[in-house]
């Protein structure tokens, strides 16, 4: 096994199953322009000892038209979800956000619907974001991969404010070999990607990135990590207009040992 | 609240335009946030404390006609008057018949939102009446002929220069003539000139924090000491204020007043917290001859029932605003209201409706972070949220997000069909971006493309990689 089995389980927590049957909720970002995060997650949890399968119905959570006030819309491809990754012991995604609308907004979408509320619920309590699943439900270690860089971390908010994901993604990038993690000023403070905040109000929006970037700039690193993608594609979006030369990566890649590749919004190497 | 001349996007780029705003709100940011922190932390119960604040703002409101009652007689049983106005209109003409009672030529003002809320002065000045505001910041205001910018620190968006400039236009008459940037020559001026202003007024107006059931009494909190001297000095004082201020009893007030002062400004308390309950007793040294209450709906009761109650636990200390990423880049103005930052982002459509204030619970990425600072645990990204809801029901929302969302959702409902378009696109723009990496323009994407590049996809989707994959 090439996982290092932490004895950190607490007391009276439920354990979780040997080799768990695990559906990857790829998330629309990921799986339309960033597919290596998704396999980086899938070389994550398969270290880690976990049957991993993703489901081909999925598409979305929803959350677009959840912020957008089109509940309806919102809760038809919730139960779409709901349906799509039902019998699963554990369904885990590289991202804060979308874990978040499936943990904490679908029972709320469904307050007043009794049966689908219960499924609702169901879905949430074996749903996670992939970090902290690694880290609090399966209580393991990566494998030590290795990058020789200063990164620093951004803080995305709703894996934040919503689940609690601070500590988790920075513990496991310690075990990188060779990474040196340093933080910035306001690493919680919104980079001001925002769903569809960012094109509906884009002054705004670069306005908020700009200070952003300026923070990571101020940092010295030559590496930023996140762990959602919409936000690191505004950001190295910005850095990449401004001329920045930092590298962007998904916390994930890094830690799979699979951000030799081209960084975010980076030119392919050519030979 | 009448609308802003100005549509929210003009009002955005002036705010991001502004250097001067743009200075003082990066002030604000290292002052204020960081002196909120410094006060939660060295308080560990403070925690606690939030959820106690919660608890007794729940309770009032779930029982707040019974408190108003209560609230009510306890005013009366010390002489004062209670005064129920359904609507700013209402309000405005209660407090100008008591003005109007009593004679009155100048009134002075403590600090009162809600008096701004009603546009109390212009109704105040069109009687012919002198309005003197006599918080330094409101004065400030009332001179440049502006709205507060932020409702705790009202001037938040004006430079020390603007102010020098300001007060030496004014000044000269009261003799002032040479323009100072000492901000202690500054406050001496207005100090100065008020002093005066006190002594004269008729009637003295103040808004209220606080209101206490059982003892019917008013609180004000303020650095300045103005307010005690607004109310104590006139012969008449009134006290404008929201119904949702009332809380039960003193010791629920203690712990509001704990959690205000640090949440606002980061100290553990204010330098002056005045209790008035009603007007001066036969041996007092001083005190108003007559108190009076106008408690004003405006908007309040529609929103006990329902999903925006939790809004009107509101303490109104601005620690949301402070720590909102799109108030620290546009400023209070950029809201087009007196209830700025996301407050005011769910009180404005609330008090003045969806039409006057379409814009701003959109305005906003939901990043939380004001919930996670409100002393009262409001859930404002939620209540935003609700209100797009609202406007989408209402079908008040543009056509072109409307379309936008409906077609993606159609499109997400039907994963064969969404698998088909999206991996052909993606392919398209793989093959487009890969040699650059990002797209410095693309059609119909300049929202995001005027500012920042946007990373090319890398050809092939997920789905279509782990069905090779999986066939292997």
């Amino acid at each position: 096994m090439t996982v290092q089995t932490v004895n950190a389980i607490a007391a009276g927590a439920p354990k979780a199953p040997a080799n768990p049957r695990v559906a990857l909720f790829v998330t629309c970002l990921v799986d339309l322009i960033r597919p290596n995060i998704g396999f980086a997650a899938v070389k994550l949890l398969e270290d880690a000892g976990c049957r991993v399968e993703a489901p081909r119905a999925q598409v979305c959570c929803g959350q677009p038209a959840y912020n957008s006030g089109d509940f309806a819309s919102a809760r038809r491809i919730a139960q779409q979800v709901i349906t799509t990754f039902a019998g699963f012991d554990y369904v885990v995604g590289p991202s804060g956000s979308c874990m978040a609308t499936i943990r904490k907004d679908y029972p709320a979408l469904f307050e007043d619907d009794a049966a689908w509320r219960d499924k609702a619920n169901e879905l949430a309590g074996r749903s996670f974001e992939l970090i902290s699943f690694l880290t609090d439900v399966l209580h393991v270690t990566p494998a030590t991969s290795a990058m020789n860089a200063t990164a620093t971390y951004h803080d995305s908010c709703s894996g934040l404010r919503s689940l609690g994901i601070k500590q988790q993604p920075r513990d496991l990038l310690s075990n990188v070999t060779g990474l040196k993690l340093v933080e910035m000023q306001d690493s919680d403070v919104c980079c001001g990607f925002g769903g569809t905040f960012c094109v509906k109000y884009p002054e705004i929006s670069v306005k908020m990135v700009s200070d952003k970037t300026a923070n990571v700039d101020a940092t010295g690193a030559s590496v930023l990590l996140g762990g959602d993608l919409g936000c690191l594609l505004n950001m190295a979006g910005r850095l990449k207009r401004l001329g920045k030369t930092t590298r962007v990566y998904h916390a994930a890649e890094v830690l799979a040992g699979m951000a030799n590749g081209p960084a975010i919004g980076e030119a392919e190497d050519r030979p | 609240m009448t609308a802003h001349p100005l549509n929210f996007d003009r009002r955005v780029a002036a705010g991001l335009g502004d250097e001067g705003l743009q200075k003082s709100l990066s002030a604000l940011k290292g002052s204020f946030v960081a002196a909120r922190g410094r006060a939660v932390l060295a308080l560990p119960e403070f925690e606690a404390l939030r959820d106690d604040g919660k608890a007794i703002k729940d309770h009032t409101l779930a029982n707040l006609d019974a408190y108003l009652e209560t609230y009510e007689a306890a005013v009366i049983a010390r002489g004062g008057h209670v005064h129920w106005a359904r609507d700013a209109a209402e309000a405005r003409d209660i407090v100008r018949a008591i003005c109007k009672q009593a004679g009155a030529r100048t009134v002075t003002k403590g600090k009162s939102m809600v008096s701004e809320e009603i546009e109390l002065n212009a109704a105040l000045e069109a009687d012919g009446l002198e309005v003197v505001e006599t918080d330094a910041g409101e004065y400030i205001l009332q001179l440049g002929r502006e709205m507060p910018s932020h409702i705790v620190m009202p001037t938040v968006h004006k430079t020390t220069e603007q102010i020098a400039d300001l007060f030496q236009k004014h000044h000269a008459a009261h003799g002032f003539p040479d323009r100072t940037l000492d901000a202690a020559e500054l406050i001496g001026q207005v100090r100065s000139v008020l002093r005066g202003k006190y002594f004269k007024a008729d009637v003295g107006i103040t808004g209220a924090n606080f209101l206490v059931a059982e003892t019917g009494s008013n609180i004000i909190v303020t650095n300045e000491g103005n307010g005690d001297l607004t109310s104590t000095l006139a012969r008449v004082h009134i006290v404008t204020t929201g119904i949702e201020k009332v809380v039960p009893t003193l010791e629920d007030l203690s712990v509001m007043l704990r959690l205000l002062a640090r949440s606002a400004l980061g100290s553990e308390i204010t330098s002056y917290t005045t209790l008035s309950t009603g007007p001066r007793r036969p041996g007092d040294l001083d005190g108003p001859e007559a108190y009076h209450v106008v408690l004003i709906d405006n908007g309040r009761a529609n929103m006990l029932s329902g999903h925006f109650r939790e809004m009107l636990r509101c303490i109104r200390c601005g620690a949301c605003m402070n720590h909102c990423p799109v108030y620290m880049s546009v400023g209070g103005h950029a809201y087009g209201s007196v209830y700025p930052g996301p407050m005011g982002a769910v009180l404005t459509p609330m008090i003045s409706g969806h039409e006057a204030a379409g814009e701003l619970p959109h305005a906003c990425t939901l990043n939380g972070r004001c919930q996670s600072v409100c002393p009262v645990k409001i859930p404002l990204p939620d209540l935003l949220r609700r209100l797009r809801h609202e406007q989408w029901e209402q079908k008040l929302v543009s056509g072109t997000v409307r379309f936008g969302i409906s077609a993606w959702a159609w499109l997400a409902l039907r994963p064969r069909l969404y698998r088909a378009t999206t991996s052909l696109a993606m392919r398209v723009l793989g093959r487009l971006g890969r040699s650059k990496g990002a797209f410095r323009w693309l059609p119909l994407a300049s929202g995001w493309t005027d500012g920042r590049d946007l990373p090319a996809p890398e050809g092939l989707t997920f789905s279509e990689l782990w069905a090779r994959r999986q066939q292997r």
